[in-house]
């Protein structure tokens, strides 16, 4: 009876004892739940590796099936990026530094999983109502990033879109962003869309006014507009999947303020509590397998 | 001795009925306490889980809607108890068109029955004083519900209290592009209408053209003022049930600064603990949306 005892005593302590220094490093509430989705995510992660590393013949059906469940096209708002400073006592400058060497990495990880186009939504028309020198070291920052990634985008063969509205920046990050839109538009195969002074609602109305010069102008009939009328307007026209399977905001809030209206008609909507740039790779398989789980049915029966 | 069970019978009812009555007290006393806070002012629901929810009770299929009419029904309760002025529901998508005929016929009977009661003296319309309207491409219903659903917007045409909007035939990207199609017709109309009228009072010819140009711009208020949901305004929380968490061309224009839930229940068992806690999560990021708000 005794020896019965220890034995399940054991047992039990080899698993939660791990749980609690699991659940302190993911700064995720200590439950069952929980832990048995770590052993989940540390199992698909070494699955993806063997993916990468292994198959280089045909693949068979499950991993077919495997690669139709993964969403070909992620967007991301980067929320979190002052309260991750704040915590730390560091500027605000500072933890959207950290935010934009977190963007790069996770963008590395997302394209090695097989994700073919990453919309991040870096800058809304609401940020300019944000501190003056908060908006010019965001700028600074997408200057600098846009330089010294270069090299990178174009040995990794990673085509870039910057879409909003242009009007009110730079000359000198509008010429960057010219250059490396140029430099990268024949890349096939991962695409990665930047929402710098971009608004859903202000794509979907320039969409409308595209399509109202169009009538104008004797170019189309009122009666052709319709919903794929409009996508062909929309910013999102330059992607092969202008509609996004998955939209992850980080740092808890329940919002899409405003990013992708009419593109996230049937995404899916993840919204982790974690800060941005403490979101990384496990975070971000955590994110796939909650997306692998759902049943997308847009609108009819299975 | 043969009075004894129906004696029972009554007491048993009138211990429901007390203990009805002390739920409904103490209900109305949370209410209280909540809207010492901000309440929203507009509330939208997508009804999903119907179908798994008569699945998972082993009832036919079309009772899993019925079950999820009442559950409407109870929640509208809540709602204007606690003085939420607009509530939306998201009752049939243009999506839904393309289930199995049998199913959709079903809904559409159920519908009809729905809507038809809404015209009672009993129903909920007049217990609250409430506005109907019917939101979405009215033209792809067939007759019956149609005429039913003008019907009712005609009639709770007076009332003010409170709004329901039904969204039937409803897709977002539908509204939009015939808010788009209309606001084209529109500025097409009043260009020709304005036709040689000069701007007497433009200075110059530079002006003058400006002045032509803006006319003839489509601007942000000409798409809002011809969506159909214009009649209210943003929704303040979007509850979606059954824990999937996706807009589904639901209110896509109308939802960029609205808070979104999905309680893992079928909707056929949410309740009242799932209105509460949406509530104070809003009330909790209401101060700094609206600092945000004010700054624009």
């Amino acid at each position: 009876m005794l020896f019965l005892f220890s034995v399940v005593f054991t047992f039990l302590a080899l698993f939660l004892i791990p749980g609690l220094f699991i659940s302190r490093r993911l700064s995720v509430s200590f439950s069952l739940k929980n832990i048995i989705r770590f052993f989940k995510i540390t199992a698909s992660k070494y699955d993806d590796e063997e993916e990468r590393n292994g198959k280089r013949g045909a693949m068979g059906d499950k991993e077919k099936r495997a690669m139709n469940r993964m969403p070909k096209h992620v967007a991301v708002i980067l929320d979190g990026n002052r309260r991750w400073a704040e915590k730390r006592g560091l500027k605000t400058s500072e933890g959207h530094e950290a935010g934009a060497r977190t963007l790069m990495e996770n963008a590395k990880d997302c394209f090695a999983m097989g994700t073919n186009t990453i919309s991040l939504f870096a800058f809304s028309t609401e940020n300019w109502e944000r501190p003056e020198d908060e908006v010019n070291c965001l700028m600074a920052l997408f200057e600098k990033h846009f330089k010294s990634e270069m090299p990178y985008f174009q040995r990794e063969n990673i085509r870039i879109s910057v879409i909003g509205n242009r009007s009110k920046i730079s000359e000198s990050l509008l010429g960057l962003i010219e250059e490396v839109e140029e430099a990268t538009k024949s890349y096939e195969g991962k695409h990665l869309i930047i929402a710098v002074d971009y608004s859903g609602r202000f794509d979907i109305l320039q969409a409308c006014k595209n399509l109202a010069m169009k009538v104008k102008d004797g170019l189309i009939q009122v009666e052709d507009i319709d919903e794929k009328a409009m996508e062909k307007e929309l910013m999102t026209k330059c992607s092969e999947f202008p509609n996004p399977d998955l939209l992850i905001r980080t740092s808890g809030e329940q919002r899409i303020s405003n990013f992708f209206l009419w593109q996230s008609a049937y995404t899916e909507l993840y919204f982790p509590n974690v800060l941005w740039p403490d979101f990384g790779e496990a975070e971000y398989l955590d994110a796939l397998t909650w997306y692998q789980q759902r049943q997308r049915r847009f609108g009819r029966r299975v | 001795m043969a009075e004894l069970p129906g004696q029972i019978r009554r007491m048993g009812g009138g211990i429901s009925q007390l203990l009805e009555q002390i739920c409904g007290f103490s209900r109305r006393c949370l209410f209280q306490v909540i809207s010492m806070g901000p309440i929203p002012n507009h509330l939208a629901f997508i009804m999903d889980g119907n179908r798994r929810y008569a699945k998972k009770c082993g009832l036919e299929d079309g009772s899993g809607h019925k079950a999820g009419f009442s559950a409407l029904m109870l929640m509208l309760q809540y709602c204007y108890e606690l003085g939420i002025k607009y509530v939306t529901i998201y009752a049939f998508s243009i999506d839904n068109f393309r289930r199995q005929p049998e199913e959709v016929q079903s809904l559409m009977d159920l519908m009809l029955e729905k809507i038809n009661s809404l015209l009672e003296k009993e129903s909920i319309v007049h217990q609250y004083g409430i506005r109907v309207y019917f939101i979405g491409n009215l033209a792809l219903l067939n007759d019956q519900v149609r005429v039913a659903a003008e019907k009712v917007m005609k009639a709770t045409a007076k009332n003010s209290r409170v709004v329901l909007l039904i969204c039937i035939a409803y897709n977002s990207t539908d509204e939009i592009v015939q808010a788009v199609k209309k606001s084209c017709i529109n500025k097409s109309d009043n260009i020709k209408a304005s036709g040689n009228y000069k701007h007497e009072d433009a200075d110059s010819d530079v002006e003058r053209k400006d002045m032509e140009n803006q006319e003839e711009r489509i601007q942000l208020v000409d798409i809002e003022e011809n969506m159909q949901m214009s009649v209210a305004p943003n929704p303040d929380i979007l509850i979606r049930s059954s824990g999937e968490a996706r807009l589904s061309n639901f209110l896509l224009w109308q939802t960029g600064n609205s808070q979104l839930c999905s309680p893992a229940a079928l909707w056929p068992e949410i309740g009242l603990r799932h209105l509460v806690w949406a509530i104070l999560n809003f009330q909790r990021s209401h101060s700094y949306l609206e600092k945000r708000k004010k700054q624009l």
